[in-house]
């Protein structure tokens, strides 16, 4: 078996290298290159140098719109996890009916960001109706709890999924070892659990730490940005670049702009992925 | 034994995600498959290899992509594009961009190895970021059958492109409601008279049971109304007043009047003023079908959504002009124009350049085309030979122009792009829920204009 696998490992990586270069490489390769252009449709481009990123470096809607985006990460990311983490410690203690909660708490994360985004938004601007306070379109700090609210509710039942797991994971004399030597629930937690759970904690961080970034539907779906670009992030001020405004120049500055915001992740979640790994124990 | 079964099921769903990947690419090759979803409509065969369902094809050397503006017309055109196949053979494959969505479908599709042959423009404006790609039509029948050179959109001498269908808009009046208050149309003749009428009505609004205007939202989905086509009088009187069609700098000479109406919408409204942020097109529209309010500032083209549920006969409604007060705005009429613009994809081969332009003089002079554009789809088309409009808007327009009154121009499509429009709109939605004021208004008017003007440079 290991022999065939030798032999013929070409064939089973192809389908995968071939969709990862068709869908990824070489639509990053090509957007690498547009980000120093002109262009309105994209085999017909005209080089325009590093202009695109002179402009987008200098443009404050994006700078706003970046510290709006990490507000926004480190808010949802730490909310989602410590709240999804304590429903996972609630749910592996064999409470009756723990599978019924499970299910309804991973529920929110079957319906798409654009209908929870429109949702939401009647809810919150009923409620803003009735404290008598400015809606949606026109309040800003409400724009963005209002997001961290739509996100958590988003995210915390697939995050509670996988710390579930991840709990269940650990072999059962590890706690019964600790309970014998007189170790507390806390410690239990800090000493036992949390450690043996890193590798799931690891993998969501990196998830929330991404989506926060990425954030797009359900921005354009409850904010849509309003009131003037204040509840914008990184994603939905890319796309009001590219199509906001006419001309092939504004193309080029989007497109300048979407290579720097894909750098930016990638480095901010290397940075988190070595942080936390470093923390994972051996079982 | 357990391995075995294990490869085996790997084995089995490699398989099977390998068929999914060549299925999703097979149809990536029709013209009509974009990314973005648009409604696919391949009202005809792909490819000319099937002429066997139809009658002879003698020269369907070339075909037709049509990238359709209009999705309420969408069913309409594919229709006629079947009709057209089953006549002359020419393949005419009828995409229709979700709504919204026109220019980045038509920015994707126009990458495409057989990108669309057929598009759109919305006026001067949109035409800039497209004009490498329009033919020029100057020399074409088509251009022979245009009833007047301001439909079309020139560059020099070149045609870029032409107007398909003309529209109008005012504010659309329940005639029923407004004797119940104890008014007709004719009272209304101006801003004054509009004004005392509205107030009135709001003022016994409780006694009534109805408001004078439905809720002018301010949702992205009505907003529209007031950043673009309440914008344009404004526009459109300031250009008259200096003699110009374009400006790179506007001064908001009559934004006060703007101020004037906009106020008595949202003072005279089904809602308080705070509530409109929220407010979309179909609760405005709902409001006016629930006979809540008498007046809403809508177009044309909602005419099929207010007679087709049989909630109002042609003999409920009528059109009045947006009176803005404006010196002689007895005379003014409704506001006529288009953002329709037909274009011909220049960089498509020969056979398809040729195949489209048939296709389109076909369907503004043969009777099947012009049975279904103007009776189909309901348009009013600038060519000789369209039919009389259907449309009871249209057909008021034609009346208040013929007892003398003056269309009021779209100037709209000189607006610097969608940047200002959402600006224009945040500035006034802030006006509305009180969180602004009129000067945040007049500066993203006014110095907005300049800035997004100079922004396109």
């Amino acid at each position: 078996m290991e022999k065939a696998i030798k032999k013929y490992w070409p064939i089973f990586v192809l389908p995968t290298l071939a969709a990862f270069s068709i869908g990824f490489i070489y639509p990053f390769l090509q957007g690498l290159y547009l980000s120093f252009c002109k262009f309105i449709t994209i085999d017909n481009a005209t080089w325009n140098g590093i202009k695109n990123y002179l402009y987008a470096f200098t443009d404050e809607a994006f700078l706003h719109s970046f510290f709006f985006s990490a507000g926004f990460t480190i808010v949802s990311t730490l909310l989602i996890n410590v709240i999804a983490f304590a429903i996972a410690l609630a749910l592996t203690r064999n409470i009756k009916g723990t599978n019924l909660f499970r299910s309804v708490y991973f529920l929110p994360n079957l319906i798409g960001g654009i209908v929870l985004g429109y949702i939401w938004q009647i809810l919150i601007n009923c409620a803003l109706a009735l404290l008598e306070k400015p809606l949606l379109a026109v309040n800003p700090t409400f724009g963005f709890w209002g997001l961290i609210i739509l996100m958590c509710w988003q995210q915390i039942g697939y995050m509670m999924i996988i710390y579930i797991a991840g709990l269940q994971s650990i072999p059962s004399d590890y706690l019964e070892a600790a309970r014998i030597d007189g170790a507390n629930e806390w410690q239990i937690l800090t000493k036992v659990k949390i450690p043996n759970v890193m590798p799931s904690i690891t993998i969501c961080l990196f998830l929330s730490v991404t989506n926060g970034f990425k954030l797009f539907d359900q921005n354009l779906a409850l904010t849509a940005g309003e009131p003037g670009h204040m509840t914008e992030g990184l994603a939905l001020n890319i796309y009001d670049t590219f199509y906001g405004r006419v001309g092939p120049q504004w193309k080029g500055y989007g497109q300048a702009k979407a290579v720097i915001f894909c750098v930016l992740v990638i480095v901010i979640s290397l940075i988190q992925l070595r942080a936390t790994r470093s923390k994972e124990v051996q079982q | 034994m357990k391995k075995k079964l294990l490869s085996l099921i790997l084995a089995g769903a490699m398989l099977l995600s390998l068929g999914a990947c060549s299925s999703e690419q097979a149809p990536a090759e029709k013209p009509a498959e974009t990314p973005a979803a648009p409604v696919e409509t391949p009202a005809a065969p792909a490819t000319p290899a099937a002429p066997t369902e139809t009658p002879a094809a003698p020269e369907a050397k070339g075909e037709v992509y049509y990238l359709n503006f209009k999705p309420e017309a969408d069913e309409q055109w594919k229709a006629l594009a079947k009709a057209y196949t089953d006549e002359t053979g020419v393949p005419v494959t009828i995409v229709t961009a979700a709504s919204n969505t026109y220019e980045e479908t038509l920015m994707s599709e126009m990458a495409k190895s057989n990108p669309p042959t057929m598009f759109h423009v919305n006026g001067p404006i949109g035409l800039l970021n497209w004009s490498d790609y329009c033919l020029d039509l100057s020399g074409s029948d088509l251009y022979g059958e245009l009833t007047s050179d301001g439909y079309a959109l020139k560059n020099g001498d070149e045609v870029k492109a032409m107007a398909m269908a003309i529209e109008s808009y005012g504010i659309i009046v329940n005639k029923t409601l407004l004797a119940e208050a104890g008014y007709s149309i004719e009272d209304i003749t101006n801003f004054e008279s509009l004004k005392a009428i509205a107030e009135d009505i709001t003022a016994r609004s409780s006694e009534l049971g109805f408001a004078a205007f439905s809720s002018a939202g301010m949702d992205g989905s009505s907003n529209w109304r007031f950043q673009t086509h309440l914008a344009n009088l404004p526009i459109y009187y300031e250009y008259e007043a200096d003699g110009i069609n374009s400006t790179e700098a506007i001064k908001g000479t009559y934004l006060d009047n703007y101020k004037n109406i906009f106020d008595l919408y949202i003072n005279n409204s089904t809602c308080a003023p705070a509530e409109l942020s929220a407010k979309t097109g179909d609760d405005s529209r709902n409001e006016f079908l629930n006979k809540q309010a008498v007046f809403f500032q809508n177009g044309s083209w909602e005419y099929a959504n207010l007679v087709g549920e049989g909630l109002f006969t042609d003999d409920d409604l009528a059109m009045i002009p947006i009176y803005i007060g404006v010196e002689g705005e007895e005379n003014q009429g409704i506001c006529a124009g288009t953002e329709n613009y037909w274009c011909v994809n220049s960089q498509a081969s020969e056979d398809n350049i040729k195949a489209t332009l048939d296709f389109m003089y076909w369907c503004v002079t043969s009777e099947t085309g012009l049975n279904g554009m103007c009776v189909d789809m309901g348009f009013v088309l600038p060519f000789a030979k369209g039919l009389e409009a259907t449309n009871l808007f249209m057909r008021q327009n034609d009346e208040m122009a013929k007892a003398g009154k003056t269309p009021v121009r779209w100037d709209f499509p000189t607006i610097p792009g969608q940047t200002w429009k959402d600006n224009l709109a945040t500035a006034l939605t802030a006006y509305t829920a009180g969180t602004g004021d009129w000067d945040g208004v007049v500066s993203s008017f006014v110095d907005g204009w300049a800035s997004e003007y100079a922004a396109m440079a």
